[in-house]
């Protein structure tokens, strides 16, 4: 993954004792105490990561039910899935339809929440705290449950605009479940309150001196001052939007229906490994998901070198 | 929602008082969006109160009558498991996960945050890029480990992972704090004679505290609203957590049972709630320093 990017900048310990002597036995010692420190990350990552990444590499080359050994079938598994599947290909659509709607539309309300609270001076710990709360409780199932009542046939939404239950069209539930990931706009807008505040009021005021309207100062000053945030906050929801599970389990009761309009991604692949037995197919289709968040995850990084600002790069 | 009112004449000096009717609509309009935002949790416990018949029949967010019934309903629980035992799982699943957050991530923080060893550049690095791991790519051969292990069915792997520091996501928020601790503390004590061990738990530790309450609170949520993995490990009734229970409400989508089944939901809502009003101070800010550094 595109891990080089990340500034990663272990803290230097502080010069004062000075550089230490290699084969002092004090040193020695805190590398092993150091060792002591991590031995439960370290285990947990060897054998509850980095092996079942290895394993289930493996297990995409084979054919494999739990009850019997794999048997190895090469690139059967990805061929099928790309060849042969037709509801692969609709998980597919469905999932990339739903990062594509729900991602951008969280983020541009979150960015507008911050920026009306950000200039408000009452009340705005109140809003934040109260605007933050859905995105603890939407992620429940609790929450999916209300919104599949609400978008359904005699719900709110038909009595309100008299379009039908949402939940059971195809062309719309996506939407519904889009419109729950928006209402969890909180998350990122506090980031984005954070990041605003982090901008000099003086830059605002020596735009203001030169004549720059407020769409302007947004452009030139909020925009690229809030640039990494804003891409700290891309890069986390759409990781965290491919993965997206309970909500389209709860909206069509496991099966991602209307017509396989709400069948993401994770959901198939739960069908194909815990419901159908296919845990080889269904590792195929972990790695193929691990490519493509690595793939996105790699694009957004290299794109942020010509939209990404670091004013402590500008010598600031 | 935008800041930019038709006014562009508006002074952009926000440090002084600005017109009163930009304020008035700034207020308005969030309590517009709050309203909206309200109205599904208000549409909840208004339904977990209705009578069967209002719920079909009545367009009305508040019930004619009071059903308290619903909640007994929603007592007697699921598949003949009371509320009680539900909620002593969630507790459960719950209180292990955020004990072994809060101990093995700390543990793993401060040799990153403090501590020099060989491969920590690249160690680090590499707990990072475990943020943006997928759950999907390692869940299946870690069901077949447990599943090995005898320990499917049980709370084990929903609880031993969080003892071995698997949610990177914590290891790095704990990290950013240490690091802004004074080093001199540390300093002072080695001069002292305090080992790293000692620095760590009578020193460093103390001074983490609010990165440890919001390692906590944050766990204790997102376990509690977990679904996807209690999902695939648990499958007996009598083990199932509240948020697990509610999936046989999932099925069946009869509006006659949508009283109890939302009574069962504000139950199952509760606690995050109460932990939201106890602590979002730190919540918030948890969340805020995540994104932003310093």
């Amino acid at each position: 993954m595109t891990t080089t990017d990340i500034p990663v900048t272990p803290a230097r310990r502080g010069g004062a004792t000075g550089p230490k002597r290699p084969g002092r036995p004090g040193g020695r010692r805190r590398e092993g105490a150091a060792w002591v420190f991590l031995s439960p990350w370290v285990l947990g990552a060897s054998v509850l990561t980095l092996l079942p990444m290895a394993v289930s590499l493996y297990l995409s080359f084979t054919d494999y039910d739990m009850f019997n050994a794999p048997s190895w079938v090469g690139l059967r598994n990805y061929t099928q899935m790309f060849t042969e599947d037709p509801r692969y290909w609709r998980s597919v659509g469905a999932t990339l339809r739903y990062v594509v709607i729900a991602v951008p539309l969280q983020l541009a309300v979150a960015l507008a929440v911050a920026m009306a609270l950000k200039s408000m001076r009452r009340g705005r710990a109140f809003y934040r705290s109260a605007f933050y709360a859905p995105s603890l409780l939407g992620a429940s199932m609790s929450i999916a449950l209300v919104w599949r009542a609400i978008f359904n046939d005699g719900g709110t939404v038909d009595n309100l605009l008299g379009t039908g239950g949402w939940v059971n069209r195809p062309e719309w539930a996506l939407f519904a479940v889009a419109l729950l990931t928006v209402w969890q706009f909180g998350a990122p807008m506090v980031i984005f309150l954070a990041g605003l505040q982090q901008i000099p009021g003086e830059l605002y005021e020596a735009a203001s001196v030169d004549g720059a309207s407020r769409w302007r100062q947004f452009l030139s000053i909020t925009l690229p001052m809030l640039s990494p945030v804003v891409f700290f906050n891309l890069v986390l929801q759409t990781i965290q939007a491919f993965q997206v599970f309970t909500p389209a389990f709860a909206v069509s009761a496991g099966k991602g229906g209307p017509a396989d309009s709400t069948l993401f991604y994770t959901l198939y692949l739960y069908d194909r490994g815990f419901v159908a037995s296919h845990m080889g197919y269904a590792s195929a289709m972990a790695w193929v998901l691990l490519l493509a968040i690595g793939a996105v995850t790699a694009v957004l990084f290299r794109t942020s070198r010509s939209w990404v600002f670091y004013a402590d790069e500008e010598g600031r | 929602m935008t800041t930019t009112l038709p006014h562009g004449t508006t002074p952009a000096d926000t440090g002084r008082a600005p017109f009163p009717w930009r304020r008035a609509a700034l207020h308005t309009g969030a309590l517009a969006v709050l309203a909206v935002m309200l109205y599904p949790l208000a549409w909840l416990l208004a339904t977990s109160l209705k009578p069967a018949e209002e719920v079909i029949a009545s367009l009305n967010l508040l019930p004619g009558r009071l059903e308290w019934s619903n909640y007994t309903t929603a007592l007697e629980g699921v598949n003949g498991v009371t509320v009680w035992q539900l909620l002593t799982n969630s507790l459960l699943i719950a209180g292990g996960a955020v004990l072994g957050n809060v101990l093995s991530c700390s543990l793993a923080a401060y040799a990153f945050a403090r501590l020099r060893f060989r491969l920590r550049g690249p160690l680090f690095a590499f707990m990072i890029a475990t943020i943006m791991l997928p759950h999907h790519a390692v869940l299946i051969p870690q069901y077949i480990i447990f599943n090995q292990l005898g320990m499917v069915n049980t709370y084990w792997p929903l609880i031993l992972p969080k003892f071995l520091a698997t949610e990177a996501f914590f290891v790095f928020l704990i990290v950013q704090f240490m690091r802004g601790l004074p080093r001199e503390l540390e300093e002072a004590a080695r001069i002292d004679g305090c080992g790293p061990f000692r620095s760590f738990f009578l020193i460093i530790l103390p001074l983490t505290r609010p990165a440890l309450i919001t390692t906590a609170i944050f766990t204790f949520i997102w376990t509690w609203n977990d679904f996807f993995t209690q999902l695939i490990y648990l499958f007996s009734p009598e083990k199932f957590t509240l948020t697990l229970a509610l999936r046989s409400f999932v099925d069946a989508s009869s509006q006659s049972a949508f009283g109890p089944m939302f009574a069962m939901s504000v139950i199952a809502l509760l606690p995050i709630v109460l932990f939201f009003l106890a602590f979002q101070r730190f919540l918030v800010e948890g969340m805020a320093s995540s994104g932003v550094k310093g």
